[in-house]
């Protein structure tokens, strides 16, 4: 046996992820596809988010959702009575999408749809606080949705998740009058652990913050396609 | 691994360590980590290898006074100095390979 020898790597352990959501963007890119990565804890409404989100936005431009679920459709199934494009994916006991599997939906939602035509693609994550926040996909922004029933403190305790977001949607506002919950108190704690993200109060039963939340999709869309 | 393996041609080396540098900002729980690769190597071309851990701190810069710190969720991640927002992280996001050590059979 010879001596020791060090070799200096210096390389990312989510290297080939990273590489992969590389070649994500560069494909959505080259559709012209703007690609939203939504994540949240499970229950804080994304499902219910894009169902009223596609609503509308539908009305204006083209769109397509990639739909992660550990081990059932029954979320895809929802999104597809909005007659668009929807890919589910199971994930089986992986508790994130990474790149490896979106690359795979995408392939399929090719099979289903030119993607030249769509405008968005939006990505639903797998409910969780942790690892969808480390794992890049190809996104061109991160949506964090965070319900005010989990409480005000989840900036801190979760906060590369909300450090990671463009754009972090305080959802189910409906229900502040009813709790003891002190939305000045969230609100600082998402700015301290991540000033530069955008912040929007939204509720899928008054609707309120939708009209903000619907601006902010098509303003990035609109920049996106110049 | 299986590819840097390759360009040293795998056949003629031990690996004894893998060095990773971790930022404690991060979402890996070094011990989880540790065990779970002492699970998956078991019986593989990397069973008599180990891994080390190098914990880099989460540090932050105070975008007003431009001082260093090291946030803490307590505090909200706010600089002590100046109770400014963490807006620029220095360190502690670190997830890597930082070298392997082997040896020529």
């Amino acid at each position: 046996m010879h001596l020791p020898i060090s070799d200096k790597i210096e390389l990312n352990i989510l290297h080939q992820n990273s590489h992969q959501a590389e070649k994500n963007k560069v494909k959505f890119n080259n559709y012209n596809l703007l690609c939203l990565n939504i994540m949240s804890s499970p229950g804080a409404g994304k499902t219910r988010l894009l169902e009223m989100t596609l609503e509308d936005l539908s009305k204006e431009f083209q769109s397509a959702v990639l739909e992660g679920d550990m081990t059932t459709n029954l979320d895809a199934a929802r999104l597809e009575k909005l007659n668009i494009p929807v890919v589910p994916i199971t994930t089986g006991r992986a508790c994130h999408l990474d790149a490896n599997m979106v690359s795979g939906g995408l392939k399929l939602l090719e099979k289903k749809i030119n993607p030249d035509i769509l405008d968005i693609l939006l990505v639903e994550n797998v409910g969780n606080l942790v690892c969808p926040a480390e794992f890049e996909i190809g996104e061109h922004f991160k949506v964090a949705l965070l319900s005010i029933t989990e409480g005000e403190d989840k900036p801190l305790k979760y906060p590369i998740m909300f450090r990671e977001a463009d754009l972090i949607l305080i959802t189910k506002v409906d229900l502040l009058p009813h709790l003891n919950f002190d939305i000045n108190e969230l609100k600082s704690n998402i700015v301290s652990t991540n000033p530069k993200a955008d912040i929007i109060e939204i509720s899928s039963i008054t609707k309120s913050g939708f009209d903000l939340w619907q601006k902010w999709i098509s303003k990035k869309i609109l920049k996106f396609k110049k | 691994m299986e590819e840097w393996a390759e360009k040293k041609n795998k056949e003629k080396i031990v690996v004894e360590k893998i060095n990773l540098k971790i930022g404690e900002f991060t979402c890996v729980e070094p011990i989880s980590l540790i065990n779970t690769f002492n699970a998956a190597v078991l019986g593989s071309w990397l069973d008599s290898s180990e891994i080390t851990i190098e914990t880099i701190p989460f540090e932050g810069k105070c975008s007003k006074c431009n001082r260093s710190y090291f946030p803490k969720k307590e505090n909200g991640y706010k600089s002590p100095c100046c109770n400014f927002n963490l807006e620029e992280i220095i360190s502690g996001r670190e997830l890597k390979i930082a070298s392997i050590d082997f040896k020529e059979k």
